[in-house]
């Protein structure tokens, strides 16, 4: 139906006509002050460690919205190239489409130049989409990666902010993960070592706080490939359906039964032009 | 809350009057009545700077070609721009934007424009008529 008041066409990308309302809403008058559903945030522990052959990434697979758990099962190591995967911490949402975002971006420059991509290009692209944005698109990543100079662990603020270390801890369990990290890790580790490393600074994670939990991922990246473990250890409280709920064919009973038949009265064929035909 | 933040250290843009006809005044006609609240500051702290970035990015990189490689270099670069943004389909229908796109490099990168908010499905169409002729300012 055309509208006689859209003059212009729309703009794409975000659109903000709705802020003026919402503010309206939320700071309306006192007795009706209506708060704004919080996003699903990823209330989590991941952490990243660089050891002799490559860079192992863990993550807790938890996902809250407020005081409940949304999702026990939530995949938080994202792929975004073959040689690259990246953790998200933060609003749920962002951290997904900004790494799908990322990935694709990355896939166009590796049909376009026939290279597999750079960890450092990846940091790159991600820092200028999230500062464009001034720290609206909560996300807080850790990227890891193995290219032709090597392996590489970066962490990617919400506001742009990049970091580079040998081990690293995001998310709201970060402090008990790095307590363990700091204790126990030590250049050029084998995977094993490098392994049980991070999933106990995940376990730390887990335990002491509270918008971590469940099972812990672990994502291996060498030159050679990508090993994704998912899960690498699963939680001791795993809730098992007590009961089974289905309904067996024929517990309700049928009272009535009518059978219309529809009768074939007329039948014609329309010859149409279509744009595929020759 | 976000006017409180924007109130303290913001300076008041003349241009941002969502409601702005072609003289620049209020257009109670076509857009209906506003406030002065709207006119003064965006709503949200995001929504001024998102409608200007083109520019602003093409303002900097601009003016930085200008500066390493002489005047002569965005001269040319603006001309071919301008010549390709007027390759445009009429005013109502969704136009590619191909040359623009290929001359600016955005065509091999996806960004949030491509994804959210795609013209091509918005739920909203205008008058073929009055999109045109409000177009070409006679309206």
């Amino acid at each position: 139906m055309a509208l006689s008041n859209v003059l212009e066409p729309a703009v794409s990308g975000f659109n903000f006509e709705n802020s003026t309302r919402n503010i309206v809403l939320e700071n309306g008058s006192e007795e009706g002050k209506i708060k704004a559903p919080k996003p699903m945030k990823t209330g989590t522990t991941i952490a990243g460690v660089v050891y002799k052959d490559g860079v192992v990434l863990g993550a807790d697979t938890r996902a809250t919205s407020e005081e409940v758990v949304a999702d026990k099962m939530c995949a938080k190591i994202h792929y975004i190239a073959p040689n690259i995967y990246c953790c998200g911490a933060g609003t749920a949402a962002d951290t997904e489409k900004t790494t799908d975002m990322l990935s694709s971006n990355l896939t166009i420059f590796s049909m376009n130049s026939g290279r597999n991509p750079r960890v450092v290009m990846a940091v790159n692209i991600l820092q200028d989409m999230l500062f464009r944005y001034r720290g609206m698109i909560g996300a807080h990543l850790i990227l890891g990666g193995v290219d032709c100079t090597g392996s590489h662990l970066y962490t990617v603020g919400p506001y742009g902010s990049m970091d580079k270390v040998p081990y690293l801890a995001m998310g709201s369990g970060k402090l008990p993960a790095l307590g363990i990290l700091e204790d126990r890790f030590k250049g050029n580790m084998d995977l094993e070592e490098a392994k049980a490393l991070v999933s106990d600074a995940i376990h730390a994670g887990i335990m002491s706080d509270l918008g971590s939990g469940n099972n812990i991922d672990l994502c291996v990246i060498t030159k050679e490939g990508v090993d994704y473990i998912r899960p690498h250890r699963e939680s001791l409280y795993n809730y098992k359906r007590q009961a089974k709920y289905k309904y067996k064919p024929g517990t309700t009973p049928v009272l009535t039964k009518t059978v219309n038949q529809l009768e074939l009265v007329h039948e014609t064929v329309q010859m149409m032009e279509t744009a595929g035909s020759s | 809350m976000f006017l409180k933040y924007c109130l303290k250290d913001s300076v008041p843009v003349t241009g941002l009057c969502p409601q702005a006809g072609s003289y620049g005044v209020q257009d109670s006609l076509r857009r209906g009545f506003s406030s002065v609240k709207n006119e003064l500051l965006p709503s949200h702290p995001l929504e001024l700077s998102e409608k200007n970035f083109q520019l602003n990015q093409d303002k900097m990189n601009f003016n930085t070609l200008r500066n390493i490689q002489g005047l002569h270099a965005p001269l040319k670069l603006q001309m071919e721009y301008r010549a390709a943004r007027q390759i445009q389909r009429l005013p109502f229908l969704p136009s590619s934007n191909l040359a623009l796109d290929t001359l600016r490099g955005s065509d091999d990168s996806i960004g949030f424009e491509d994804i959210l908010n795609d013209p091509v499905q918005s739920e909203m169409m205008g008058d073929p008529h009055i999109m045109t002729e409000y177009k070409l300012g006679v309206l």
